[in-house]
C-alpha cells in the first residue's frame, strides 16, 4: 500500500516527461493501429466529450442560427453561410481543461467575436456579452474588453475540419486565452448586457475571469 | 515456515446449538457480518466509481448520458467515500485481525507467490493461512490505488488547491491508474467468479471445512 503510494507521487512528480513520452508514442502507435485500440487508451493527447444536458439537438446548415441581441443598435441573425462569407481567422494554441487535460497546438478557424459586435453596434452602456447555447442549459459571459480580443472567436472549424456536433458544432466559441469552460459549445446566441453574468459552471464554483494558470490555482505561465 | 495464523475473532464463549455443531464439522465460520458488511459497501461504491467514470471518460458512453454535473458529483462522492467501509470497519474486532492478516507476509507466501508464477496450481505448492499471497497482494494494491485515486481526484475537484501543472499531472495519474484498475478489478471479479466457494464465505460468513483445507491449509478457524 505504501508502495503504491510512492509510485503515485511519484507518478504526480514525473507525469510531465512521461506524458510527453506516451503521447510521441501512443501518437505513433495509433498511426500503424488498425483496430483502433489504442483510442481507448488514456491520453492527454485528445478530448474529453462534455455536456451538462442528456441530449443535444443538431443543427445543420438549415437549422443553424446565431442570434445577437442586447445592447446593440442592430441586432440580427447569422445562418452557417453568413457566418463562412465573413473573414476567418485561424488560431494555433493549447487547449486547456481546468481540471487539468490539454491538447496541444490545436487549430480553431472562425470569425473574430469583435467583428461580430462592431458589425451588432455596441452601445455605449454595455459592458459585458453572455453567450447561450442550444443544449437548452449552457451558458457562459466575457467583459467586453475581454470580448473584443483578438483571440476570441466564433469558430467554425477545428483541427482544420469543420466542428462536428461533438465537439460543440456547427459554431462554438472560442476563447483561446482561458480555460476551455470559457470556449462554449453549440453557441447559439450572444447578448450584450450590461455586466457580467457567471455561466454556467461558473455558478458552480469555477471562476468567471478564466484567464489559464491565473485563475482557479495559483499563477503559472499563460499559454 | 512461521506457524500456522490464528483467527483472532474467534469467540470460543457461546455454545453453539445442536444443528450448528453438526453443521460445524462441515462448515466453518470465515467472515462476521461488519466484515460481509465492508466488503458489500466497498463493492458497491467502487461499481459507481467504475460505471461513473465510464460515462464521464468514454466518449460513446459520455455523448449517450451527457449530464455532466450530475455524473460528476456522483463520482466524486463515490471515490469520497471509498475508503469509508474500510475505516468504520475499523471498528470490527475482526475486521482489525483480517487486517493484521492481510498486512503480513510471512515465508510461505513467498512460496505460493513463487508457484503462482510458475502456474503451478497443486495445493501443496500452494501453502496460504486465511489469506493467500494473492489476496494479501491485491489487498495491499487496491488500498494503495484509491488512495492514489482519492488524491488525484481532490486535485482535480478542488482547482484551487494546486497549480495547472500538478492538475494536468494529476490527471494524467488518473486516466492511466483508473484504466489498471479497471484490469485488475476485472481479474478480482473473474477469480471470484470461477471460485464459488470463496464467493459463498462472503455471501453466508462461512465455507466448507473441506474447502478451507484444500485452499488454506494453514489457517486454523
Amino acid at each position: 500500500m505504501l508502495g503504491m503510494l510512492g509510485l503515485g507521487a511519484l507518478g504526480v512528480a514525473t507525469a510531465p516527461t512521461l506524458q510527453r513520452g506516451l503521447e510521441s508514442f501512443l501518437g505513433s502507435a495509433a498511426d500503424k493501429d488498425p483496430t483502433g485500440l489504442t483510442g481507448l487508451l488514456p491520453n492527454g493527447g485528445g478530448f474529453r466529450y462534455y455536456s451538462v444536458t442528456s441530449s443535444v439537438p443538431h443543427k445543420d446548415e438549415d437549422s443553424y442560427r446565431l442570434k445577437i441581441d442586447g445592447l446593440v443598435d442592430h441586432p440580427g441573425t447569422y445562418t452557417l453561410a453568413d457566418l463562412r462569407a465573413l473573414p476567418q481567422t485561424r488560431m494555433v494554441r493549447d487547449v486547456q481543461c481546468v481540471t487539468g487535460w490539454r491538447v496541444p497546438d490545436t487549430p480553431f478557424e472562425g470569425v473574430r467575436l469583435s467583428r461580430l459586435l462592431d458589425a451588432a453596434g455596441v452601445r455605449p452602456s454595455a459592458g459585458a456579452v453572455r453567450f447561450t447555447c442550444f443544449d437548452g442549459a449552457y451558458s457562459e459571459s466575457l467583459t467586453l474588453d475581454q470580448a473584443r480580443r483578438a483571440d476570441v472567436l466564433v469558430a467554425l472549424r477545428m483541427q482544420d475540419k469543420d466542428i462536428n456536433h461533438a465537439h460543440g458544432g456547427p459554431v462554438r466559441l472560442y476563447v483561446a486565452p482561458m480555460y476551455f469552460y470559457k470556449s462554449a459549445k453549440w453557441l447559439s446566441g450572444i447578448t450584450v448586457t450590461s455586466d457580467v453574468r457567471p455561466g454556467y459552471w461558473e455558478e458552480r464554483g469555477y471562476d468567471v475571469d478564466a484567464w489559464v494558470g491565473r485563475s482557479n490555482g495559483r499563477d503559472d505561465e499563460t499559454t | 515456515m512461521r506457524p500456522p495464523e490464528t483467527d483472532a475473532s474467534k469467540t470460543p464463549d457461546a455454545a453453539p446449538e445442536a444443528g450448528e455443531r453438526l453443521a460445524g464439522a462441515l462448515r466453518v465460520r470465515r467472515f462476521t457480518p461488519a466484515e460481509r458488511w465492508v466488503h458489500r459497501t466497498t463493492a458497491i461504491l467502487m461499481g459507481v466509481c467504475v460505471l461513473t467514470a465510464g460515462c464521464l471518460y468514454l466518449p460513446q458512453l459520455a455523448e449517450l448520458v451527457g449530464r455532466r454535473e450530475l455524473v460528476v458529483r456522483v463520482h466524486e462522492w463515490s471515490g469520497l467515500l471509498l475508503p469509508v467501509p474500510v475505516l468504520a470497519g475499523l471498528a470490527s474486532r475482526a475486521f482489525r485481525a483480517d487486517l493484521r492478516l492481510l498486512n503480513r507476509f510471512g515465508p510461505h507466501d513467498r512460496v505460493w507467490l513463487r508457484s503462482a508464477l510458475r502456474r503451478d496450481a497443486r495445493p501443496e505448492s500452494r501453502p496460504a493461512g486465511k489469506f493467500n499471497a494473492g489476496q494479501k497482494t491485491y489487498a495491499a494494491w487496491i488500498a494503495g490505488a484509491v488512495l492514489v485515486m482519492v488524491a488525484t481526484g481532490l486535485l482535480m475537484w478542488f482547482t484551487h488547491l494546486a497549480p495547472l501543472v500538478w492538475r494536468t499531472s494529476a490527471t494524467f495519474v488518473h486516466d492511466w491508474l483508473a484504466l489498471t484498475i479497471g484490469l485488475v478489478l476485472a481479474g478480482h471479479i473473474g477469480m471470484a467468479l470461477a471460485r464459488p466457494e470463496s464467493r459463498r464465505g462472503l455471501r453466508t460468513g462461512s465455507v466448507s471445512r473441506e474447502w478451507a483445507e484444500r485452499e488454506h491449509p494453514l489457517w486454523r478457524p
